[in-house]
Formats: structure tokens, C-alpha cells, sequence
């Protein structure tokens, strides 16, 4: 195996790639500014003042900077719908990573919180957006201190605040934190719980953050990683950006890799050509499945994704192969899954959670989820009938009527059906709950079946064995 | 879209209105306007879209999803909220596309999946919309197989309204008014997803003064309120439309009741007045209509007290006092009080009775606690007009305590920005926390601080930003008018553009005023007859739905007045305080045993229903006048209600327009305001030397008192809060007693005993006792000839 | 000595300062009662909202929305073991399993000593190193049966007092904006012209 771990960052594993975000985690001061400094910390945000607010926009749309906190809308594109004349704006930057099988945000919190707030300072300069709001996942005790203890020099440094590095350039940047919902994540969601309230998305067009945001004011919701591309983006320059990745997916992007494979971690990739047989296979990577098993299937961009087989560990990396191919790259996580898995059981584990997390504001979201979560509960547990497989499928379609986008599986032959999914909600909570039971469904249907009620004796078992002998 | 270009310069320029969208509804074109929600252009358009969430009144809030409907806008049809989404051009909408019924027939088992079904015992079952929309829009059964939801069954939200989570669909509706409209954010949502419920705080009840709109707006069964709870299924309900009376905002009703019996007030949204909310105390007031307190027959009195007679010999026995009196007397010895609290027809042929038939010009509908009439000659607002204004002045009391909904339109103006409230206020107020600038002035000194503030730079430009309503009425009965209409003189003065809109609270008042029941040339106005009353002068006072006893600030006067008329006559639905002394007692209709038509603070004339037989053998107070006018002499000429009502289009200054026919045509009634009334003078303010050592003493009403209306009310009876009288937090230390403990308020007139209390919406050297609460009477502190009253506040 | 002591409301109000409207400072005053009591009362949240500008009602729907708070006492460390998907992959029931035999407990409850609140968790965040736990928010990963009991006596022991503070105090740093280099909150409608460093009329591009 070729990849390095750093005993200090658990689950991040270096290799001999462009380190655009995680450059200075093999420093185990990474967090300092003494080390940030030393390593070109804040020379982006340097040579962005150095420009005008234009300018530095202008490199970034060109840069093509993919949010990478899920729906991946470029920044540059993001920061430009801001409504013209309309002050104050300001930038709430997401840091409520919640989604299943996803975690890089953490890691560039814990690890780097200089870049990223040098990143902000760099939106805030080229946006025009005069007061920044850091949101903290509430779980997350470390970032949360190393974040709030950066702030703290930065702002003692000079970097934040008033008239920041002697130009006319001054942002706050105020550090929040969360208390534990999922649906937080969700920008709408995420702009109500800073305001005080129920993290409950709001209501969609006409009133999309960028126009109507915090406060009612225009509002650019950012995550962690994308901020964090800024300052290397900033010192390097657009074409050397997009040098790196592919044509649509450029850069590099953080994913997490976890469930059965021989090494579990966070790697920094080349966006847009490296393949899920490279991330699962190559020893660069994850270097196979545990045991040597075989692959059964794997979520490719976090919980909500549906799901992928075999067929697809030839494609890349990239937003819009993996959207035709019947999911999406969403937040950069992989969770897999060898042939020892109970597929219902696994399903079972992200519907309850989607259920779990349901804000409450939608009725098919938050009567639906519940409703699939009890069917499935009953099935895993061996008590359901014929009928809750369809039911599962009708309950579904209520929450996302319409074709639902999966895989293309040769063995089952079957055509892909490309994302995304139209749904009754407004945001993608609910769907996410029906995600994983239509995967499983469509993709496994047998295993479901074999769990059906059969009046005999079932043992308990852990999610990895088959619940019924073949 | 095509043009035809050889056709452009031939045809006329048409302008086209920049207000219409066009857009297509299941297949129809149709027209819509801007701003339209898709779900309200196409109820418009003949499409009603089911919802549950939606409300005419409340910002979307997308929550149910009940409302999806199939809209292309271009890119090919999708789902979306119909709630959300305004129209746009070439919009085309399909309510009814199989994939839109699909996914409403989702969303309705999705509701009904965890609700209880327990329609048969549900108030709400016949008028509810989950049940209704489960037939019209939904699957018609149910594939849901799992365990319910569970929770207590009703749980008290408050003393008026009942919580039933298990019926809950969570569509926000009730949270969102009582947040967004009421401004009482007493319930929310609690919990999160699909263990979600709405809830109150531990201990602090949702005891908002509009608890009863969330009822009705309750698209389910969930919120019930105890006086309606199973008294009614809606089938065996009757309505009528009517306005409700309670006070002067005159909010239109539906008057609905069963077995002879009024059961339940709801509101009905009229566009200038109320837009369907009421508060509690009119909505659930009509259970003082069936008390067993109410006077079913006439009285007189005997050696023995008042004895039950008949209507023939009551009447005998009411003229024949009459006509002793103007022997003894002449005409100007009999005064009439009252008629703020009746029709205007009932106002009408009393005020016909007074000034014509018995020849006194002592007529006044106000109770020494209003304003000069002549400020109904001011130019006068609508409550539309006050609520869209640039500024909004108030210089009156506390709104929320007396014109609730006047409250909630001020309030609504304020918190979406279209007006700026100045308030002049003694006390902090309900609208104080949503006013631009709130000026505190030392009562008395109301017209200095309007001086002073017309002078600031900033009022000055807001007042030159648009227009001004000024809203006036009497903030503290602890002092006179005239403070009032000084400051008001001076606003009108520097603003002669502003417009006014009285806020003085009777039912009627403004009815009665404008129909006659006003001091005649040379009369003498309320505080003159009871004046000339408690000095002998009077030999025969007429009380028509007054009670002096209760209502005069001034106690002593009342008293001594009451004491002094040497023949006393009433009207009214109870024996009160003030009736209980009459010689002869004719029993009076109450509201929804009588037709005719109320008058609101605006001069807006509505129609009142007659829905239940008359308690007893009351009558409504037309009539009475009309048999005395008899027994003195003239006939009225008044066969029915409708003879009155002609004859106050006929015969009333600015009550032209009110016709039959311009009432039926117009549910939200005409506008009738009085051209040539006196105007106002501003009486000299006289302000005594302030000892230091006093409190200033404000006296006003809240919400719910000692009013009879209120008293036998007996969901609202135990509202009041009981007297006391409040200093601001630090004066506690001043006064050298405990919050709680009993203390002395006297002034040279009186001493009366009350708890203690601290309220930072008093002013530092104030004290603020409520009026008319259980305890001692403030109204003993009130000298009606001053222009203020200071009392000093001692521990017993 | 459950509304905010002295010293918190100092705390809460530099909280408030920060933001343009004190509302959103909801979340964190809550998290600032937790950390003061181990759970938010009723009184701190009734403090909280007159703090804030709120009814108790709107502080309380706030504060349940939010799994973190606690609204009864719990356990001076809170264990909460993730059940989602790739720690359920990697043996998280099992661990579950292990961790309620172990404590003596079930999922949900609190040892007989108060030390100890067993809990399900969803996403840690931490899903390579599955299965995962937290105890008051501060991770173990890979955790093993025999890792699982060996934290357990150090809890016990006293031996982590250094790195786990008590339930209630999630981030021991606090941010502090220092007066001389803060810009300061400003409320949206006082906003109204565009930042100094911006180009003059922006319709320029």
C-alpha cells in the first residue's frame, strides 16, 4: 500500500497526489497558526486584497469551484444570484456535516481551520458579504475548539475583523454552532436554526437563500470544503485549478471511504477521473475488499445516494456520469458493502435514520419515512408479507412519484434510470428515507423476500451474516 | 407567441393591464392577477385545490403538501406546492392530471395514517376539512397497518381552548396565527419529526385574547374550545351573518345556533374590518345570551323591591313617571343615558323619543368616559386606510385591551412594514413593543409631548413621509377628555391632512351618536346630566343599556347622581348595579334576538341577525320607545325594524346611504359618518400642583372585567384578573410595602384597599389600576371635574 | 439555580452581541444552561427567552427540535454509540449489545451511580473508523468490546476528568472577539449600502 496515515489524523490517508485542501495535515500543529503561516497560510487572502472583489470572483467562476457539500453548484455561479444593490449580505458557512458515510468537513475543521477561514474571508471579499457566520456541527467538540481558538489568533493577528491585513476589507466571522439535527444541513434548514429556530427548511423559489436568506437578507451557504479550496485556488490561479480533475469536475475533492474495505479513509482524489475501482481496489486507496470478499454494492455519495453494484466500479468520480448512471456523488462518501451483508438490514440502518431526522415539516416526509421505516422493521424482523414489498414501493411513490433513479444491473437486466428523483417534498429528507429501501428493493429484491413471514424459527444475527440460511 | 407585424401600426395602442397573467387551468385559459397564488387563481378560476396548511390570512408555509398540483412552466410538467408558487405568465396548471391526484390521494392517507378517526365523537366531524377532502381528494381507504400515534387525549392549551395531538395533521395553522397574527407565540411545535406536536410551555398557557381563532381555523378536530365542545353537531347548526357588538371594531359573525339556543360565534373575514378573526371575549360571549340571569319580564317597584309585572302596566307606570316629571320639572328635568349598546334603530327611536316626543335635549349615548362628539365630525379613517397608512398616530388606550382586532390590523401593519406607529401612551401598551417611537407622558401632559415630538427632526420627516391616521380615544379614565383632545388638537392642528378614527369601545357608540343619542342644543352631556342629576336637578333619568355604577369613572358622581334622580327608569337585558335601583325595568332583546343594523368606529353600518326567539318576553329597545312614545302621545310611525332602518336612511345626517337595499347588496356594510356635528373645542388643561410624594393615577379597562356581557359569560367570567394596583418595579421600593401585600390608595376624596403589584409597563411615578375588576372601585380615587388624579399609595 | 448564574449571563450577553439579531443566539444560550445545570430547565429556557426576545414557548420548540439537549438529568458522561450505516457494517449493534451488558443498562437510561447515559446515536461523522462512540461528544473509534469496557473504567476512574469535561460542555474554548478588532453585529435594516471594498456601482461588470 502506498498511502501514508498520520497517527494524529485518524482515518485520513496522504498519497502522492495534488494536496490542494490537506496540505498541511502531515503537520501534527496543523490547527496553529504558527504552522499555517509557515506553510502560505493567509498568502491567498493576501493575494486576493490584492485584487479587486471583482477580480477574485471573476478566478473563482472561472476556477469552477463544485460545492461539495452535496448538490455541487458552483461557487463562483452561487455567489453571482445575490440580488444586485441589496445589502447586507452575509455567508453562513456549513458546517453541519451529518450526512451518512460522510466526513471531510471535520477533518478540514479539526485539522486546518486557518484555510478555511481564510476561505471565508475570501468569499466574503469577492461576494461582497459583510458578516460571516461559521456554523459547527453541535456533535463536533474538537472542530468547535480548534475553529473557535483559530478565530481567536486570526482575529488577534489582524486576518479577521476590522480593516483586516491594513485594506478596507473587514468581516467578522462568528462561530456557531448546532445541537444535533441532520436536516441542518440542509441550507434553508440550516439559515432557520441560526436564526433561532427549528432547523426546518423553508419554503423553495421564489426565495432561494441567494435573494432571500438570513434575516431575510441575500445569503451565500457555503460548505466547509468548498471554502477551503479557496486559498490554495487563490495563490495558484484558475488554470492551474483546473489543470487538476476533469473538464466538469475540476480540482480535487475529499472522499470517505468507508464500510468493508481493507482500508477505511478519508482521501484526498482527483476529481472527476478517478474510478470507484480505483478508490476500492488500488493500494493507493483502499487496496480491496476486507478479506478479500466479494463486492455486493456501495453507496457512492453518502446516505441519500441510491445505491451502486459492481456494474459501476468502472466509473469515475463525476457529478454527472454518476447522476446518469442512477445516483449522485452528493457529499463524497462510499460506504461498501461485501457479499457477508444483510441488504434489508443495511437498508433498514439509512431508512431509519432519514426517518430519524425528519424535520416534520412535510407530511410525506414525516409520515411516510416513519411508515417505511415500520415496514421495514417488520420485514428485517421476519414478520412481513408479500404485500409490505409492494407497500414499501406505494409508500415511496408518495414521497417521490414518478421513475426513481438506480443502478443498471446485468445481472438482473435492468437499465439504469438517471437522477435525479421528483419528489413531494421540500427538501431531500424524505426521498432520502426511500432511497435505500428502493436500492435494496430493486437491487436485492430476493433477499427481501427470503425474510418474508414463514412462521419458523429466525436467529438473531449481526447485519453482516444472511439472516436465513440459503 | 406570435404576431401578426402588417397589423401593428394600424392597431390602436392598447394598454395592456400590468396586472393581469395569463395562464392556463386545467385546459381553460384564464386570467389571473399578479401576486396570485396558484392555489387562490385557481379556486378563482373555479379549481379548488384541496390544503390544509394554506391560509388566506398567514404567510405559506408549504407544510402539508396537501395543495400539489401538475404546473409547466415551460420545462415540462412537475409537482409544486400550489400554496407557493405565484402565477406566471403561460403558466399552465393541471389540479386534477393524474399524476396531481395521485399524489393529493398520497398526502391524504399520509394524514389519516396516524390520525385517530374518531370522527364520531369529534366536534369537528361535519365541518372539517381532513374529513371533507378525505372524500372529495382522497384514495378512500387506507393501506396503513402500523401502531398510531398516541398521546393524552385532550389536553387544556388554555381556560378556553382544548388540545387533542392525536387529530394534529401539524399544519401549522394554529402556531402561525398565534405567532404571526395574535403576536402571542404561546403555542409551538415541539419535538421534531414524527414525534412533532404543538405544545405550550410548562405553566404558561395559551392564554392569548385570540386563543379562539386557532380553533376555528383548525382544519381537524385538534383544537376545540370548551364552551362549543359538544354542544352542536354542525348539521344541526343554523347561521346567520351578523357583526359582533362587544365592542366598537364591529367584526362581522356568523351567529350559529341550535334548538333556539346560540351556540358558537365564528368569524367571517370582511376584507375592511376583521378579515375572520375575532377575539375571545366577542366569540365566546354569547353565552351570556341564555343565562339564567337575564331579565325575562318587566319590573317595577314596590314597598317590597322590584316585582314582575306586565309589559301594559310597565309601560303605564314608565310614562306616567315621565309625565310627572316634566310637570315637576318641565322637558329639560328628564336626560336619557345610553343606546351606545343597541341597534341603530334602537338608538334612534329612543333618540326620537327624547328629543321629539318628550322635548329634553339631555341625551348622551357616552358614560362621562368618551370623547366630545364633535370628534365624530373630524375627517374620518377607515380601519383599511389606518392600517395602510405611512404613520399611524395613537393617542389612545391600550388596543389590544379594548378594539382587540383594531389591535391585530395596527399590528399586522406594523410587523410587514407598511405603517410606522407613533404612539402617545401613559402605560406601555399591547402595539407598544411594534411602535416606531412610543412617547410616555405624565397624564395630563399629553398635549406637551404631542408638542415635543412634533418637534423632533426624525418624526417630523416620517410625519412628512405619507399619510397620517390618528387613532384617539381616552387612555386613562383616571383623568378628563380634555387632556386628550388638547394633544389631539395639536396633532390636528400640525397635520391637517391626518385622518381620525375614534377608538371608543361601546358596541354602538358611534351608532347611537350619529343617530341622536347626543345632548340636543344646550343639552347637557353625560357628565352634565349625572352632575345635574346627583344636584337634584333631574326628576326622571332613562337608562338605556346604561349602568352608570359600573361604567362612570367618577363613582361618587354616579352614585350621588343615581341617588338624586328623583325617578329612574331602565332598559336593559340584567339587573345591574344601576337597574336594580330603577322604579320600572323593561326587560331588553339581547344580540341575536333582535334584527337591525350597528354602526363601528369607522361609521361602517352592518347588519345585526335575528336568530333566537327573545329571552322571555323581552323586546328589543325600539319597540319600548315606541310604546312610550305611544302612551306620551305620538306615534313613531314604526311597525317593524325595517321602518326604522328607512327611517334613519330618511331622516339622518351621513346616514343617507344606509338603505335596505345597499345592505343586502353589501355584506361589508356602507359607510355612514356625520357631517354636521359641533366641532371640537379644546378645553383649557388645568393641571394642580403635583406633591412629589403622589403617584399619578392611570385607570383603564383590560379585556376582561366585571362587564355584564363578561360576568355571565361563564367561560369568560373567571378571565378577569382581579384588581390591584400596579408601580413600575422600582417604585415598589418607594411605596414601602411588598409586591402582594394589601396598601392604601387615597386620594382627599377616598381611600380603597388593594394588593400591590409591579409592572414595568407602568411608568416610574405612576400607578395603573385596572378598571372595573373584582375589589374596591378605583372609580372612588376619580374626580370627574379634574383634569388628573394623584393618589397616594401606602402600606395598611 | 437554573436560570443563568451571573457569570453566564455575561457570557450569554457577549454571545448575543455577536449576531445581528439576539434570536440567534438561542442555540448557543442553550447549549451555555446545558453546560451550567448538565440539562436545561425549565427556568433557563424561560431565562433564555427573555434574553433573547422570545416566548418560553418558542425557546422551548427551539431547544426539542435539537437531539443534544436534555431536558431531564442525565449521566455526567454521555455514551452515545452510532447505529448508522457503516458503523452498523462494522459491528455497531453488536457493540450496542456489548455496552448494554456491560453498563447494565438498556439504550436510553442512565447507570444507578448517575455516571453514565447510554445512548443511540446516528452519523458520527467518523464512518471509516467504524464502529464508533462518543462520550460527551468526544471520540473513541474502532472501538472493540475490550476498548469499550477499558474506557468504562476509566470514566469510572476518574482517569479522562482531563479530556472529558462533564455532560453539558461540548467546545472548551470559547471565541472571543476582541473589542479593538470586532466590526459588531449590525441589524440587516441598518445595512444599506454596499461594503467598502466593493467596486463602486456593481452593475459595472
Amino acid at each position: 500500500m502506498t498511502g501514508t496515515t498520520y497517527s494524529h489524523v485518524p482515518g485520513y490517508v496522504a498519497g502522492d497526489r495534488p494536496q490542494i485542501v490537506t496540505s498541511r495535515f502531515q503537520y501534527d500543529d496543523s490547527y496553529t497558526l504558527e504552522r499555517a503561516v509557515a506553510t502560505d497560510g493567509y498568502a491567498g487572502l493576501r493575494a486576493a486584497l490584492g485584487r479587486s472583489a471583482t477580480e477574485v470572483h471573476d478566478e473563482v467562476k472561472t476556477a469552477t469551484v463544485l460545492g461539495r457539500g452535496g448538490a455541487g453548484f458552483p461557487a463562483g455561479t452561487k455567489w453571482g444570484l445575490t440580488p444586485q444593490a441589496v445589502w447586507p449580505r452575509y455567508l453562513v458557512v456549513n458546517g453541519d456535516e451529518s450526512e451518512p458515510g460522510t466526513y471531510k468537513d471535520r477533518l478540514l475543521m479539526e485539522r486546518d481551520p486557518h484555510q478555511l477561514i481564510e476561505g471565508c474571508l475570501i468569499a466574503c471579499y469577492a461576494a461582497g458579504l459583510s458578516q460571516c457566520f461559521l456554523y459547527i456541527r453541535g456533535e463536533m467538540a474538537l472542530a468547535q475548539e480548534r475553529v473557535a481558538a483559530a478565530l481567536n489568533e486570526a482575529y488577534a493577528a489582524g486576518y479577521v475583523g476590522n480593516n483586516i491585513l491594513g485594506s478596507d476589507f473587514s468581516v467578522d466571522i462568528v462561530l456557531h454552532w448546532g445541537a444535533g439535527a441532520y436536516v441542518v444541513g440542509e441550507e434553508t434548514a440550516l439559515i432557520e436554526s441560526l436564526e433561532g429556530n427549528r432547523g426546518m427548511p423553508r419554503l423553495k423559489p421564489p426565495f432561494f437563500p441567494a435573494a432571500i436568506g438570513l434575516y431575510g437578507k441575500p445569503t451565500i451557504v457555503n460548505n466547509v470544503e468548498t471554502l477551503a479550496n479557496l486559498p490554495w485556488l487563490m495563490r495558484n490561479g484558475a488554470a492551474a485549478y483546473t489543470a487538476i480533475g476533469s473538464a466538469t469536475s475540476p480540482g480535487t475533492r475529499m472522499v470517505a471511504v468507508s464500510g468493508h474495505v481493507k482500508r477505511p479513509g478519508v482521501y484526498e482524489i482527483i476529481n472527476g477521473t478517478t474510478t470507484f475501482r480505483d478508490l476500492l481496489y488500488n493500494d493507493e486507496f483502499c487496496g480491496g475488499i476486507r478479506d478479500d470478499n466479494e463486492l455486493k454494492a456501495f453507496v457512492p455519495g453518502g446516505g441519500s445516494a441510491p445505491w451502486f453494484l459492481p456494474d459501476q466500479l468502472d466509473l469515475p468520480f463525476e457529478g454527472r456520469l454518476i447522476g446518469a448512471a442512477g445516483s449522485m456523488a452528493g457529499s463524497g462518501a462510499v460506504m461498501v458493502m461485501d457479499h457477508t451483508t444483510d441488504i434489508p438490514k443495511a437498508a433498514l440502518t439509512l431508512t431509519r435514520f432519514y426517518a430519524h431526522e425528519s424535520c416534520g415539516k412535510c407530511t410525506p416526509c414525516r409520515e411516510g419515512g416513519t411508515w417505511l421505516m415500520r415496514i421495514l422493521d417488520r420485514v428485517v424482523a421476519g414478520q412481513g408479507t408479500a404485500r409490505d414489498l409492494d407497500q414499501l414501493l406505494e409508500v415511496g411513490a408518495t414521497i417521490c412519484p414518478g421513475d426513481f433513479p438506480h443502478a443498471s444491473s446485468e445481472r438482473l437486466g435492468i437499465a439504469a434510470v438517471p437522477f435525479p428523483y421528483k419528489m413531494t417534498t421540500i427538501c431531500f429528507v424524505g426521498p432520502s428515507a426511500y432511497t435505500p429501501v428502493h436500492s435494496a428493493l430493486t437491487l436485492f429484491r430476493d433477499e427481501f423476500e427470503a425474510k418474508l413471514l414463514k412462521r419458523t424459527f429466525i436467529p438473531v444475527t449481526g447485519i453482516h451474516e444472511p439472516a436465513v440460511a440459503q | 407567441m406570435t404576431t401578426t407585424e402588417s397589423n401593428d401600426l394600424e392597431v390602436p395602442a392598447v394598454v395592456p393591464d400590468p396586472n393581469a397573467v395569463s395562464v392556463v387551468i386545467n385546459g381553460k385559459q384564464f386570467t389571473a392577477r399578479k401576486g396570485d397564488l396558484i392555489i387562490k387563481a385557481a379556486e378563482d378560476a373555479g379549481a379548488y385545490i384541496p390544503r390544509f396548511c394554506y391560509h388566506e390570512r398567514m404567510s405559506p408555509v408549504g407544510m402539508c403538501r396537501m395543495c400539489l398540483v401538475e404546473v409547466d412552466t415551460g420545462r415540462g410538467p412537475a409537482l409544486m406546492p400550489s400554496c407557493m408558487f405565484p402565477v406566471a405568465p403561460g403558466m399552465v396548471v393541471s389540479t386534477e392530471s393524474p399524476v396531481a391526484k395521485a399524489a393529493q390521494e398520497g398526502i391524504i392517507e399520509l394524514l389519516l395514517a396516524n390520525h385517530p378517526l374518531d370522527c364520531p365523537v369529534c366536534d369537528k366531524g361535519g365541518e372539517c376539512p381532513l374529513q371533507d377532502q378525505s372524500f372529495s381528494h382522497g384514495p378512500g381507504e387506507s393501506r396503513y397497518i402500523e401502531e398510531k400515534r398516541h398521546y393524552e387525549k385532550p389536553i387544556p392549551i388554555s381556560d378556553l381552548v382544548f388540545l387533542d395531538r392525536e387529530r394534529c395533521i401539524l399544519c401549522d395553522r394554529c402556531t402561525r396565527f398565534a405567532d404571526e397574527v395574535a403576536g402571542d407565540a404561546l403555542i409551538h411545535f415541539t419535538s421534531r419529526g414524527n414525534t412533532t406536536q404543538v405544545n405550550t410551555f410548562p405553566d404558561e398557557p395559551f392564554s392569548s385574547y385570540f386563543s379562539g381563532n386557532t380553533v376555528q381555523i383548525c382544519p381537524v378536530g385538534a383544537l376545540t374550545a370548551k364552551p362549543y365542545r359538544f354542544k352542536a353537531r354542525p348539521w344541526d347548526l343554523q347561521e346567520a351573518e351578523s357583526t359582533c357588538t362587544t365592542c366598537s371594531v364591529g367584526c362581522r359573525t356568523a351567529v350559529q345556533s341550535s334548538r333556539d339556543e346560540v351556540l358558537r360565534y365564528q368569524g367571517v373575514d370582511s376584507d375592511p374590518v376583521n378579515w375572520g378573526w375575532l377575539c375571545d371575549k366577542g366569540r365566546f360571549g354569547f353565552e351570556s345570551i341564555a343565562s339564567d340571569d337575564r331579565l325575562t319580564t318587566p319590573l317595577v317597584r314596590t314597598a317590597e323591591g322590584h316585582q314582575a309585572t306586565s309589559w301594559n302596566s310597565a309601560s303605564a307606570s314608565a310614562a306616567q313617571l315621565i309625565t310627572e316629571a316634566i310637570a315637576a320639572g318641565g322637558a329639560s328635568s328628564i336626560a336619557v343615558l345610553g343606546g351606545a349598546r343597541g341597534s341603530n334603530e334602537d338608538a334612534f327611536a329612543w333618540a326620537r323619543l327624547a328629543h321629539d316626543v318628550i322635548g329634553t335635549s339631555n341625551v348622551s349615548a357616552q358614560l362621562a368616559d368618551g370623547l366630545p362628539v364633535g370628534v365624530l365630525g373630524l375627517n374620518r379613517a377607515t380601519i383599511d386606510q389606518a392600517a395602510s397608512a405611512t404613520t399611524i398616530i395613537l393617542l389612545a388606550p391600550d388596543l389590544k385591551e379594548e378594539l382587540p382586532v383594531l389591535y391585530l390590523r395596527l399590528r399586522d401593519a406594523a410587523v410587514k412594514h407598511r405603517s410606522r406607529i407613533i404612539e402617545f401612551a401613559p402605560k406601555a401598551s399591547g402595539l407598544t413593543r411594534y411602535a416606531w417611537r412610543t412617547v410616555f407622558y405624565e397624564p395630563g401632559s399629553q398635549a406637551d409631548a404631542v408638542g415635543a415630538a412634533l418637534a423632533q427632526d426624525d418624526i417630523g420627516a416620517q410625519l412628512a413621509k405619507g399619510d397620517v391616521v390618528i387613532v384617539v380615544g381616552r387612555a386613562n379614565l383616571a383623568e378628563s377628555s380634555a387632556p386628550t383632545i388638547a394633544a389631539l388638537q395639536a396633532l390636528t392642528t400640525a397635520l391637517p391632512g391626518a385622518a381620525v378614527l375614534p377608538a371608543l369601545r361601546r358596541g354602538n357608540v358611534m351608532g347611537a351618536i350619529g343617530v341622536g343619542m347626543r345632548p340636543g342644543k344646550g343639552g347637557l352631556d353625560s357628565r352634565g346630566i349625572l352632575n345635574a342629576a346627583a344636584d337634584g336637578k333631574i326628576e326622571c333619568l332613562i337608562l338605556v343599556g346604561a349602568d352608570p355604577l359600573a361604567d362612570v369613572p367618577d363613582a361618587d358622581l354616579a352614585r350621588r347622581a343615581l341617588a338624586g334622580a328623583r325617578r329612574l327608569i331602565a332598559v336593559d337585558t340584567f339587573i345591574n348595579q344601576s337597574s336594580k335601583l330603577a322604579d320600572v325595568v323593561f326587560p331588553a332583546a339581547a344580540y341575536a334576538e333582535k334584527a337591525g343594523t350597528t354602526t363601528n368606529i369607522e361609521g361602517r353600518v352592518t347588519t345585526l341577525a335575528h336568530k333566537v326567539t327573545v329571552t322571555g318576553t323581552s323586546r328589543p329597545d325600539w319597540m319600548i320607545a315606541a310604546d312610550l312614545a305611544l302612551r306620551l302621545g305620538t306615534d313613531l310611525g314604526f311597525t317593524n325594524i325595517d321602518d326604522v332602518t328607512a327611517a334613519i336612511a330618511a331622516n339622518v345626517d351621513g346616514f343617507e346611504s344606509m338603505t335596505a337595499e345597499a345592505l343586502a347588496a353589501s355584506p361589508n356594510g356602507v359607510l355612514c359618518v356625520p357631517v354636521a356635528v359641533e366641532p371640537v373645542i379644546a378645553p383649557a388643561v388645568v393641571l394642580a400642583d403635583r406633591n412629589a410624594y403622589d403617584f399619578r393615577l392611570v385607570v383603564s379597562r383590560k379585556l376582561y372585567d366585571q362587564a355584564i356581557g363578561t360576568a355571565t359569560s361563564p367561560s369568560l367570567a373567571t378571565l378577569a384578573t382581579g384588581g390591584a394596583v400596579y408601580v413600575h418595579p422600582l417604585d415598589i421600593a418607594r411605596v414601602g410595602s411588598a409586591i402582594g401585600a394589601s396598601v392604601k390608595v387615597s386620594t382627599s376624596k377616598a381611600t380603597i384597599v388593594l394588593p400591590l403589584a409591579a409592572d414595568d409597563a407602568v411608568q416610574r411615578g405612576s400607578a395603573w389600576i385596572p378598571f372595573n375588576q373584582h375589589g374596591a372601585n378605583p372609580g372612588d380615587l376619580i374626580d370627574a371635574a379634574a383634569a388628573v388624579t394623584d393618589v397616594r399609595i401606602e402600606s395598611l | 439555580m437554573s436560570r443563568l448564574s451571573e457569570d453566564n449571563v455575561r457570557i450569554a450577553q457577549e454571545i448575543i452581541g455577536r449576531y445581528p439579531r439576539a434570536r440567534s443566539a438561542t442555540i448557543p444560550l442553550l447549549h451555555l444552561a446545558q453546560q451550567q445545570d448538565g440539562y436545561v430547565t425549565n427556568e433557563a429556557i424561560r431565562h433564555i427567552g427573555e434574553l433573547v426576545g422570545a416566548t418560553s414557548a418558542e425557546v422551548l420548540g427551539t431547544a426539542t427540535f435539537y437531539e443534544m439537549f436534555k431536558f431531564e438529568p442525565v449521566g455526567k458522561y454521555l455514551v452515545n454509540i452510532c447505529r448508522t450505516m457503516s458503523c452498523a457494517l462494522m459491528g455497531g449493534d453488536e457493540l450496542m449489545h456489548h455496552a448494554e451488558h456491560t453498563l447494565g443498562i438498556k439504550a436510553g437510561s442512565t447507570t444507578p451511580d448517575g455516571l453514565i447515559t447510554l445512548e443511540h446515536a446516528e452519523c458520527q461523522a467518523a464512518c471509516t473508523e467504524a464502529p464508533t462512540l462518543q462520550v460527551n461528544y468526544r471520540y473513541r473509534f474502532r472501538v472493540t468490546p475490550e476498548t469499550f469496557d477499558a474506557l468504562i473504567e476509566d470514566l469510572r476512574a476518574g482517569r479522562l476528568d482531563s479530556e472529558i469535561p462533564p455532560h453539558g460542555t461540548v467546545a472548551r474554548i470559547r471565541q472571543r472577539i476582541p473589542a479593538d478588532r470586532g466590526v459588531g453585529a449590525v441589524a440587516p435594516e441598518d445595512v444599506t449600502t454596499a461594503p467598502a471594498w466593493m467596486p463602486a456601482p456593481e452593475a459595472a461588470k
